[in-house]
């Protein structure tokens, strides 16, 4: 990838050339690597992952300031992801970005491989290890904490999943970055609909969400969440809002873009096996 | 005895305000329970460094983690039962799994708890919080003590809990008395057994040695103040010198120090072993004292036990 510095200058240019065809092809190329690492793995989770690709593209292309040859750069702007079980598309976005060899992803949930099951500080650009849902908030809510005292004006975000934020622990934290005022924060909940058992709302029903968000003291804004266009303009309101923490409830599919996973709960945790891999690769031609 | 009585969780909070006006990086985390663990003297010194999340205990530690990210020094506190339990998980995953610089300060831990009851007295934080990988695990047997763990808390990286007192417990050290995370040291000498014991079962343990020294019988006392990671060279020599080990401790028998010590004592030098323990039951409502003597916790029990132990040991040699 030649450009590797994600800054405020990159993006003002970015804005001005924004190509939304760019985007498009850099999502289909990701998709087809998140298959390609569940299926070479043997194991992993690419419905959650599919459904996070835009927005962490949004995120990583458009949004963050970021650089990906120095991961500890103490302005960046900070990302936890929540669902800790979408390391595909984790990974494969931070090799895209250029934070580790490509190749490294050859490695996915093998012994030997620094890039394990869920995310792991290990890999550069990840920022927190995750895997346990309930977690992110409240640690984005510390470094938002921390960054306010030190007058640093990064932002923190967090990547959660629909399903993850029937864990109790989400609302307490939701309610202490209202109550502190966090405007340096800002949560996504990749809404694909479908967690590992079913239907979220029918395993326990989120609805009303944004306005469950918006009691809880949060800026809501609501997105589809595969349309970089929406995403983009909802990442450039949150600049906006100030003295409340912002969120972006992303309306997802799981299984985005293959036709037999879309919208299907058995590919929650499940990876392609080389017929269905092929498959796959074949409709996102 | 006349020993000056002060709870070790008053120690804990006037230290940290010690620290805080030196270390602008120390911050205080809480989650409404500052004015029992005493983490309020901080509050009431450095307001701006002092976040209450309400009772949360997840959110707490969570936060805590996000804070040591940003290079804080911060100290989350509730009572061990609220924190070890309720936010087990935020322990094991954002705290040590992600090895970060959080402090967690627990004070109501076992039954000297008192009039409270069960649900505050924490009988199982030395055995949940041991088995976890990165995190350090400290009981201090009085205030001083706690003051300087404490200091040692706020200087050294990496994860670390500490159990306080909400009772009163005799100040056993002096100011120059040293304190190493992992080192026990040497309250009393005896060669016939040795008492490992934490917390305020130190004292009970010198109570103990006086009531056999009566009889004859020297027995060594040992502070075991770190519970992780356990002092083995200690435990090997006591046992080689002495020939039979009692720990005592105001905790579960399963799990706490008494099965630290057990572990090093069976792989490294087997001797007979007797622990002073609350025997796999929840506590209740009484005083400190009450307690002690109901679940078998007092001197005289420690008595019982090295009598049992020294018992063995002689037949053993036979």
């Amino acid at each position: 990838m030649a450009v590797r510095i994600f800054t405020l200058e990159r993006r003002k240019m970015t804005i001005q050339t924004f190509e939304k065809e760019a985007l498009k092809k850099k999502a289909v190329l990701f998709r087809k690597e998140i298959l390609q690492v569940t299926n070479a793995a043997g194991s992993g989770h690419p419905g959650g992952s599919l459904s996070a690709v835009e927005i962490l593209i949004a995120l990583y292309d458009y949004k963050m300031n970021h650089k990906p040859d120095d991961p500890q750069w103490e302005d960046r702007d900070r990302l936890i992801i929540s669902k800790g079980h979408v390391t595909p598309v984790t990974y494969v976005t931070l090799a895209n970005y250029g934070y580790f060899p490509k190749e490294e992803l050859k490695g996915f949930r093998k012994f030997d491989s620094i890039l394990q099951g869920h995310v792991h500080r290990k890999v550069p650009g990840v920022e927190f290890n995750t895997g346990s849902l309930g977690h992110g908030l409240s640690v984005v809510n510390g470094i938002a904490l921390g960054a306010k005292l030190q007058k640093k004006s990064f932002r923190s975000y967090c990547v959660m999943g629909d399903g993850e934020i029937q864990e109790g622990s989400v609302w307490e934290a939701a309610m202490s970055a209202a109550h502190f005022k966090l405007d340096n924060v800002c949560a996504i909940v990749d809404y694909n609909k479908v967690q590992e058992n079913g239907p979220t709302n029918e395993i326990k029903n989120l609805e009303p969400l944004a306005e469950k968000w918006r009691s809880f003291g949060w800026h809501a804004i609501e997105v589809i969440g595969h349309n970089f266009d929406q995403l983009i303009a909802a990442l450039d309101q949150i600049d906006t809002i100030k003295d409340k923490p912002c969120v972006i409830i992303a309306h997802t599919i799981k299984g985005k873009g293959i036709s037999f996973m879309e919208g299907e709960r058995g590919w929650h945790g499940k990876a392609p096996n080389d017929e269905q891999l092929a498959e796959a690769l074949k409709e996102l031609e | 005895m006349s020993e000056k009585m002060v709870p070790t969780r008053d120690g804990f909070g006037k230290e940290l305000v010690e620290i805080g006006k030196a270390n602008e990086k120390v911050l205080v985390v809480s989650a409404d329970l500052e004015d029992a663990t005493r983490a309020e003297y901080f509050k009431n010194e450095f307001p701006q460094r002092f976040f209450s999340v309400g009772i949360a205990e997840q959110d707490m530690v969570g936060t805590a983690a996000g804070l040591s990210l940003q290079g804080f020094v911060p100290f989350v506190n509730s009572f061990a039962v609220f924190m070890t339990n309720r936010a087990y998980d935020m322990i094991r995953i954002d705290v040590c799994y992600n090895d970060c610089n959080v402090k967690i300060i627990c004070s109501h831990a076992g039954v000297t708890v008192g009039p409270d009851g069960a649900t505050a007295q924490c009988l199982e934080d030395f055995a949940l919080m041991r088995v976890l990988p990165n995190l350090k695990v400290v009981c201090p047997v009085d205030e001083l003590e706690a003051r300087k763990a404490t200091q040692v808390f706020a200087k050294e990286i990496g994860p670390m809990y500490m159990r306080t007192s909400r009772c009163a417990f005799p100040v056993l050290t002096k100011p120059e008395d040293p304190f190493v995370i992992g080192k026990a040291n040497i309250m009393r000498e005896g060669k016939d057994a040795t008492i490992i014991a934490c917390g305020v079962h130190v004292s009970e343990g010198l109570k103990a040695a006086d009531i056999l020294a009566q009889e004859g019988v020297e027995v060594r006392v040992v502070n075991m103040h770190t519970i992780k990671p356990i002092d083995e060279e200690m435990i090997i020599s006591c046992a080689k010198e002495t020939g039979a080990i009692i720990t005592a401790e105001e905790h579960q028998k399963h799990g706490g120090l008494g099965s630290a010590v057990a572990e090093v004592v069976v792989k490294q030098c087997p001797v007979p072993m007797e622990m002073v323990a609350v025997d796999d039951s929840f506590g209740r409502s009484g005083s400190p004292e009450e307690l002690l003597k109901a679940y078998h916790l007092k001197d005289v029990d420690i008595v019982e036990s090295i009598k049992k132990a020294i018992k063995r040991k002689t037949l053993q040699s036979v």
